[in-house]
């Protein structure tokens, strides 16, 4: 079966005056717009382009392309195409081996809204207490539903279309209906990476904010304010999801914490970096993290919320050592209505 | 000759009735290993408190010329405390006195029983700014077995085997005089097991209890950093790990450094897993430290030959974990506990040919593998395991793993390797490739020290 094709325009890229795919990104000098003009349409036409050597893929031009055009999708195939690693081959091979489905399906007792841990077992640490009453055991886990979106940072999107297919097809045997991602990665893939692929979805894919904040209004009786002021640290894949960025607020709103308006939040925001440190080496990955973590601290942040638990395992305990507490948002909103945290600071250079 | 049941009486005598036993229960037991060498029981099973027990019992055994094997934890998986010609096992557990920490000359003495486990706690309780090269056995391995068979532990990229870290000995010998060896012998300290004065460590250390029997043991300590970090690097190219190795090395600044390569887990599968654990008193220490190994390293990452791989806490607790625990998961892969391995000391720029050979043998006789690879010194050599996991209700099973150790120990001798903590066959095998005259020399000493050939027979037998 012939591998999906991706669904680029070229005619919207034509038309674009702004091309905010370049002249926004945060890691490449494209404040020349007729410049990067010229280089993204080296890029579309499949010639060589410095984009492709110097993109970190940090995903925010799928956030920034007014029409939803996918231009990170589209770096990352012909980064494939002209065979260039953004990293170094043996940790691609290591991606590919770890997360290949060998055919062990790890579920709960699956009802026809379910959720999913990706392949991230902190998740089995987070889904506690009431927020998750009546839905805690219904659970898939690991590499026979795992989304492979991760494979788009290191210019394999052939892997993710020959599995993705799959995994959605995994999914819909398990007679799930409603998917409750708490990796937005996965809701990602759902809602951007595989319609532009082509590939239906057979379920629907609900992020897990949504699902808070739902509970948290059923629950609103025993929400004590929390009063804080917190930095929201985005991941890279809320840029396939921006439409969900509401719900932090929505959320906060409820818990009473303020999100402090900081210069690296929202569309400008910083991811964990680490994936940088894996492609790219410490130096642009300690800078990164650097002007993050002090943009914390310059706006008062007493709290970084984390939504994704990568992040969490890169910047926790960098935090921490800035005097700011680190929490996981489903850690918050329990927290708000009484419960314990349960995700907590990982342990980094161990005692001897 | 005495009787049995007359030298059973002659032990009680030394050690009392709960310490001696000749039922059928502890002869089983004490008759094999978790490896692969058939087993043998013992006529007695001893267990001595004293040194003082440990000389009346030798004096007895070499009276009787009664064979007398001193066992430690009998992990080495090779059958070295298997009694071969049955007799006396002289089990050391009981000697297990911590007796004295030198804080500033860093050493401890220990009794013969003393373990791994019970070494770290104590220092980590007591005096915390000092460590001991760690072996990757389990914590129930002791400290004097450990250095008798030339383990490695955590710190030996810096220091060499742990053998090299002995600072002192009190050796029974097999006619029952006690002996000092080192500093020890004119002092009232145990800083060196030799220097100034003739090494004569060596007539004991990778003997396997065949010159005499260690009672006390001086171990050199080491500073103890308040932090502990691992690297972890990924290449897919063995060829480049030789010089990985050197250029980590080059840096003065590893802790202790491993290689891993199996193809099980599927995150293993492809790719050597090269471990880099930094120490620092300091996050500014370590991160300085982790500064050198990228600088070190950095042309085969921008190669794209080399991968940096982030790791989560939990993927970091078990690599940071000492001893590891991967040797132990690997022993049970093929479910049915049995676990060997060939680690022959060996160049490191045979790290390819050996993971090729590896690769081979294990198709070739369709066993489960797994290798780690430790850095000795500054890439003076490495340990080098070919490593098999096997069902030990299973003897085809056990017959392949078997066949494909002694062709892995073989071709590591060819290679120029030299096999540790060899089995008796291997011992054999390294013993027809010795010098003559370095036999001979083996063969003098042994006779010198040990006329009635009561030591651990089978072992280190020159013909």
């Amino acid at each position: 079966m012939p591998l999906p094709e991706l669904k680029f325009d070229k005619t919207k890229c034509a038309k674009c005056k702004v091309i905010s795919c370049l002249v926004k990104c945060q890691y490449m000098d494209f404040k020349d717009k007729d410049k990067a003009k010229k280089e993204w349409h080296k890029l579309i036409n499949g010639e060589d382009s410095s984009v492709l050597e110097a993109c970190t893929t940090c995903y925010a031009c799928e956030e920034y392309c007014p029409y939803g055009n996918h231009p990170f999708y589209l770096i990352v195939e012909r980064q494939e195409e002209k065979g260039i690693l953004p990293a170094p081959r043996p940790t691609i091979t290591m991606w590919i081996n770890q997360c290949q489905p060998v055919g062990r399906f790890l579920v709960g007792k699956i009802e026809e809204r379910a959720l999913s841990y990706c392949f991230l077992p902190q998740f089995n640490t987070l889904v506690k207490g009431k927020l998750f009453d009546g839905i805690a055991l219904s659970v898939i886990f690991g590499q026979e539903f795992f989304c492979n979106a991760v494979y788009l940072h290191y210019a394999k999107a052939s892997v993710i279309k020959d599995r993705l297919p799959k995994i959605v097809e995994n999914i819909k045997n398990q007679g799930i209906k409603e998917l409750v991602c708490l990796h937005d990665e996965c809701y990602g893939t759902f809602t951007s990476l595989a319609p532009a692929y082509g590939i239906d979805m057979p379920f629907k894919p609900i992020h897990y904010y949504e699902y808070l904040y739902g509970r948290l209004k059923e629950l609103k009786d025993l929400i004590k304010p929390l009063n804080i002021k917190a930095a929201y640290q985005r991941n890279c894949s809320a840029r396939l999801c921006p439409e969900t960025d509401h719900y932090v607020d929505d959320i906060f709103g409820l818990l009473g914490v303020e999100r402090v308006k900081r210069k690296y939040d929202r569309e400008n925001a910083l991811c964990c970096a680490e994936i940088f440190r894996m492609a790219k080496g410490p130096a642009l990955a300690d800078d990164v993290q650097k002007r993050n973590i002090d943009d914390m601290v310059k706006f008062g942040a007493e709290y970084c919320i984390f939504n994704c638990p990568a992040c969490w395992d890169s910047l926790a305990h960098r935090v921490v050592k800035q005097g700011i507490k680190p929490i996981h948002m489903i850690d918050l909103c329990k927290l708000a209505i009484g419960e314990e945290q349960a995700l907590r600071l990982p342990e980094l250079a161990a005692e001897v | 000759m005495t009787t049995t049941s007359a030298l059973y009486d002659s032990l009680v005598k030394i050690v009392g009735k709960d310490f001696v036993s000749d039922q059928k229960e502890e002869r089983y037991f004490y008759a094999r290993d978790g490896g692969l060498m058939p087993p043998h029981e013992p006529d007695f099973v001893v267990m001595p408190k004293t040194t003082e027990e440990v000389q009346e019992i030798v004096k007895l055994a070499n009276k009787e010329k009664v064979p007398l094997v001193p066992k430690g934890a009998g992990l080495a998986l090779t059958g070295l405390v298997i009694p071969q010609r049955g007799g006396i096992v002289l089990d050391m557990k009981r000697m297990d006195r911590i007796l004295e920490v030198n804080e500033k000359a860093r050493y401890v003495v220990v009794e013969a029983g003393v373990t791994q486990g019970v070494l770290k706690s104590y220092l980590q309780k007591h005096h915390p700014h000092l460590r001991h090269s760690i072996p990757d056995s389990p914590p129930v391995a002791t400290i004097v077995a450990n250095a008798v068979i030339h383990g490695q532990g955590r710190l030996s990229q810096q220091h060499g085997f742990n053998s090299d870290m002995v600072s002192g000995l009190e050796v029974v010998l097999p006619t029952g005089e006690l002996c000092r060896i080192g500093s020890c012998s004119v002092s009232s300290y145990w800083f060196s097991k030799g220097p100034p004065l003739p090494d004569l460590s060596g007539l004991f250390l990778g003997w396997f209890g065949t010159t005499g029997i260690i009672t006390r043991l001086g171990l050199k300590l080491y500073p103890c950093k308040k932090m502990r970090d691992v690297m972890v690097f990924l290449t897919d190219k063995a060829e480049l790990v030789p010089d990985i190795l050197l250029k980590l090395s080059h840096t003065e600044m590893i802790e202790d450094v491993v290689v891993s390569a199996a193809p099980l887990p599927l995150r293993f599968k492809g790719t050597f897993w090269i471990m880099a654990y930094i120490t620092g008193d300091s996050d500014e220490e370590l991160e300085f430290k982790r500064k050198m190994v990228w600088d070190a390293l950095w042309k085969y990452f921008e190669s794209r030959d080399l991968g940096f791989l982030s790791v989560s806490p939990d993927m970091k607790a078990p690599l940071m974990s000492m001893p590891s625990k991967d040797t132990s998961r690997f022993a049970d892969v093929s479910k049915g506990g049995g676990f060997q391995y060939a680690g022959p000391i060996t160049p490191i720029e045979k790290f390819p040919a050996f993971i090729k050979k590896l690769e081979e043998v294990a198709a070739k006789y369709n066993v489960f593998y797994a290798s780690t690879t430790r850095l000795i010194g500054a890439g003076h050599c490495m340990m080098f395991s070919f490593s098999f996991s096997f069902n030990r209700a299973n003897a085809d099973e056990m017959a392949r793993a078997k066949k494909a150790l002694y062709e892995c120990s073989k071709f590591a001798l060819e290679e120029g390797g030299v096999l540790w903590k060899a089995d008796i066959y291997e011992q054999k095998l390294m013993m027809d490739k010795m010098d003559p005259n370095t036999l001979v020399l083996m063969k003098k000493i042994k006779q010198l020290l040990d006329p009635n050939g009561i030591m651990n027979p089978g072992n280190w037998e020159a013909k």
